[in-house]
């Protein structure tokens, strides 16, 4: 049964406030999630004021300043800072996308700022993402071919057979919509969920690879795809703009065309 | 999921659902709801079996301002998972899953769905 409301542990308490420096004139409050787990204390939210006239355009560069500027202890995954490592992927302002993607502009009022939502949180916006490498895992996202590749030139593809990956092979497992997904967090221990579902299609769709049978056998569960319910938040919040939601489509009807 | 000794995010508690996600949710309460209202229509029916005493309590009950809220209430809720339903069949042939498709056919569904309600509404006050 799921469980809609959060643990005795989790529940987020209000945190401390940083005033913005004096003379500051264009200011916008973050609010961010932080969770200390060398203190025992439950989450908090802390109030981080911020001069944009004296900050970067994203809410990376909003994240690095507090970092580099206020409080140091301020803890985040962050990388490439354009949006092809994935690592900065986070719930901001209600929605999951890459922190380095998001234009602070693009936020009304108020910016909230928490980690990955329904995910075990390692320290304030980090959350333990081992549970969904794990499922990658599972689905063996690698290519699989008995026939030998001919000699001296690579397993070619027509056009169309390549254009069918389009729109898969760009995902950079952020896992935005893993975690923006209801049946992932009610079911996620069973449900393969989204991010890792486009990358089990990504295979399936691949002219070159020769496992398709053994690939849908694999999916073929009440759990493992069936818990999509075409709720579409994968596809709604997809920073690269990709479409999840139609892969699972994808193998839901392979499934139901070889019966 | 277990944590261990780490704390959940927050997840409900802080995600601003897209229209489709809304959707989604009201499709499964309306299907909760029409389930309940079974054992409110069954009553009716069982009332007309049962005799003409019982048929007009039942019947007396139904047209009541309470009973019309329900019934109509129960409607709304039918039409609004008739038509939703038809988008998921749509969705499950691969078609309108694009994300503006979803902004749309939810649009569509919605009006649709009140569109039917009130006709059913109009034929039934004649």
């Amino acid at each position: 049964m799921a469980e809609f409301s959060l643990p005795a542990n989790s529940v987020v308490k209000e945190g401390k406030t940083f005033k913005a420096p004096a003379g500051a004139k264009n200011v916008k409050k973050f609010k961010i999630y932080r969770y200390d787990p060398d203190s025992g204390e439950n989450p908090r939210l802390d109030t981080f004021e911020i001069d944009l006239d004296d900050c970067g355009p994203m809410i990376l560069d909003a994240l690095i300043k507090i970092k580099n500027e206020i409080d140091t202890t301020l803890t985040f995954r962050r990388s490439c800072r354009e949006g092809i490592c994935g690592s900065c992927a986070m719930n901001i302002d209600g929605t999951n996308t890459l922190a380095c993607l998001k234009p602070i502009a693009d936020v009304k009022g108020d910016c909230a700022i928490y980690p990955l939502p329904h995910m075990p949180v390692i320290k304030d916006l980090v959350p333990d993402l081992n549970m969904p490498y794990a499922q990658l895992r599972s689905v063996e996202p690698w290519m699989q071919a008995d026939t030998p590749a001919p000699a001296n030139q690579e397993r070619l593809q027509s056009i169309e057979e390549r254009e069918k990956l389009d729109g898969l092979w760009e995902c950079i497992l952020c896992f935005s919509c893993q975690t923006s997904c209801p049946s992932y967090w009610w079911n996620g221990d069973r449900y393969l969920g989204p991010a890792v579902l486009l990358q089990a299609y990504r295979w399936i769709a691949d002219s070159r690879d020769e496992a398709t049978g053994k690939r849908l056998d694999d999916l073929n569960d009440p759990f493992k795809v069936y818990r999509c319910h075409t709720i579409m938040n994968c596809t709604n919040t997809c920073p690269k703009g990709l479409n999840p939601g139609k892969a699972i489509a994808e193998i839901k009807k392979l499934q139901f065309e070889r019966q | 999921m277990t944590t261990g000794n780490r704390p959940l995010s927050p997840h409900l508690q802080v995600y601003k659902l897209p229209l489709a996600g809304k959707m989604s949710i009201t499709h499964r309460m309306t299907g909760i709801i029409m389930s309940l209202g079974l054992v409110f229509f069954t009553y009716w029916i069982v009332a007309a079996a049962y005799g003409p005493e019982a048929f007009a309590t039942a019947q007396a009950l139904m047209t009541s301002w309470f009973g019309m809220i329900i019934v109509f209430g129960w409607t709304a809720c039918l039409f609004y998972h008739l038509v939703n339903g038809i988008r998921h069949l749509r969705w499950d042939t691969v078609r309108g899953l694009e994300k503006e498709d979803l902004v749309a056919s939810g649009r569509v569904t919605i009006g649709l769905a009140v569109i039917l309600t009130v006709t059913f509404w109009i034929f039934a006050a004649l």
